[in-house]
């Protein structure tokens, strides 16, 4: 399977693993707004995803692979291109490579790291902060849970930054989609460079209200 | 009169003596250097002062010194050919800078284009994509009518466009991953828009990408750093149009 050895290949595996985990960011995006309408719309939302039993666990598998594709290309990708690179410039002056676009492998290893303490947190709910309890209907109080830990402000603090290492790599990432699947001319490039952008934008401040919501007091119990 | 102002300016120079030497940076000063001087003829005069001193001159290459041969490997502080919007060594001049200014001038950097002396690479790893099949195969015989093949003026104007290409290796040498990828898409579009290219399309940019990456270059992350730094402006809608090729290639 030469799509899995070669250069373009690889780089097509990784633009549509990539564009698939957007795509779960927007939803993500959408589910967590739930909270904004209170215990009752987060709760209930949480009580509906978890009643749908085992597709919830092809959904993890699936997200997993997704995960896995991309960082084991991304990693071996960047150590090729070191490779490629033996000896830096002592001047290097770059003119279009962008912050986003020249720390992708960090931003990518900093979000992995990310979905694990998030994981671990919100999921198998194992962090010191977690408050476990149900609602006055006996569904898990997701809504309770994640108010009491970002009420915490070091906790807070710590997912806007994660949204910002993710605004990093989506302001790269979802521009860079389109070209690597060719669907991209000198027309199209301004424009999906832009919407890539505000597309990032509107995650960090989407997932940043949140907290940020929360530790204000804007949204509370 | 501003013909007679002259410049004096510190160059410093990679200097290697051979392929296998470490190589390390020499400092000169360039003397009596006018606003009219190219930066290879700014060389030259370096040049001739370092022979009349009895020392070893900068080994550079050059050719056509007007903009078209592609050989002048020189990366000049920090940007391939100097960093002026589509502009070889030859073609940038001393206008450019100023009196007093230090200028950094090192080789191509890429694994794929090893350093032979000095500022010479050997590019024939560009060879190697090009005889992959960046080429059409097709019989000799007479010579067909003019318009025989109708190709739509829209199309043989963009064909033109990446077939614009003088294979100068810039693109590889702004690329912080040193792919070839605007020097292999340039030459794959250019095949695949015209009608007598169509035929060997789908093999073709197999065996280009593949050669790409058995000569060592690194894989493309989408920087367009390579654009910025190409001295005939080729656009990076042919790299897309290469990644495009890619995918039909995989369901020919």
């Amino acid at each position: 399977m030469q799509i899995l050895t070669t250069s373009i290949g690889r780089k097509i595996l990784m633009a549509i693993t990539g564009q698939l985990m957007v795509l779960f960011v927007v939803v993500h995006l959408l589910g967590n707004s739930s909270i904004f309408v209170g215990a009752d719309g987060i709760n209930a939302y949480a009580k509906h995803l978890h009643d749908l039993g085992p597709l919830v666990w092809i959904f993890r598998l699936v997200m997993l692979s997704f995960i896995a594709i991309h960082g084991i290309y991304g990693i071996q990708l960047t150590l090729e291109n070191n490779a490629a690179t033996p000896q830096a410039y002592a001047v290097k002056n770059l003119s279009k490579a962008t912050l986003s676009s020249n720390n992708m492998i960090w931003t990518g290893l900093l979000i992995l790291l990310f979905i694990v303490y998030h994981l671990l947190q919100f999921t198998v709910r194992v962090t010191p902060d977690i408050v476990q309890g149900v609602d006055a209907l006996g569904r898990y109080d997701v809504f309770n849970m994640v108010v009491t830990s970002f009420k915490n402000g070091g906790i807070a603090a710590l997912y806007v930054a994660a949204m910002i290492v993710l605004f990093l790599h989506l302001n790269h990432g979802i521009q860079s989609f389109f070209q690597t699947m060719g669907w991209n001319n000198d027309k199209t490039l301004p424009v999906i460079s832009k919407l890539g952008k505000v597309v990032a934008v509107v995650f960090l401040i989407g997932y940043s209200s949140i907290p940020v919501f929360i530790l204000t007091g804007i949204l509370s119990k | 009169m501003s013909d007679h102002k002259t410049m004096t300016l510190t160059l410093i120079v990679w200097r290697q003596k051979s392929a296998n030497d470490p190589g390390k940076f020499e400092t000169y000063t360039a003397k009596n250097i006018t606003e009219h001087h190219s930066f290879l003829e700014m060389l030259d005069c370096v040049n001739e002062d370092l022979i009349a001193a009895g020392k070893e001159p900068i080994v550079f290459d050059h050719d056509c010194r007007e903009g078209i041969c592609g050989m002048c490997s020189q990366v000049i502080n920090g940007a391939p050919h100097g960093g002026q919007e589509r502009t070889t060594v030859c073609q940038l001049h001393m206008r450019k800078f100023k009196d007093g200014d230090t200028i950094y001038i090192e080789p191509w950097r890429a694994k794929a284009f090893p350093i032979l002396k000095d500022l010479v690479v050997d590019r024939a790893a560009l060879d190697t994509i090009i005889q992959a099949g960046g080429y059409t195969s097709c019989h000799t015989g007479g010579v067909p009518d003019g318009n025989a093949v109708l190709i739509p003026k829209p199309i043989a104007e963009e064909a033109t466009d990446a077939a614009e290409c003088i294979g100068c290796g810039a693109c590889v040498a702004g690329c912080p991953n040193s792919a070839a990828m605007l020097f292999t898409g340039a030459k794959v579009s250019q095949l695949a828009l015209l009608p007598q290219g169509r035929p060997e399309a789908a093999a073709r940019v197999t065996n280009m990408v593949n050669a790409m990456k058995e000569c060592g270059f690194g894989n493309c992350t989408n920087h367009y750093e390579c654009q910025a730094s190409c001295p005939k402006g080729i656009d990076v809608k042919f790299i897309a149009r290469m990644n495009r090729e890619y995918l039909k290639s995989l369901f020919s």
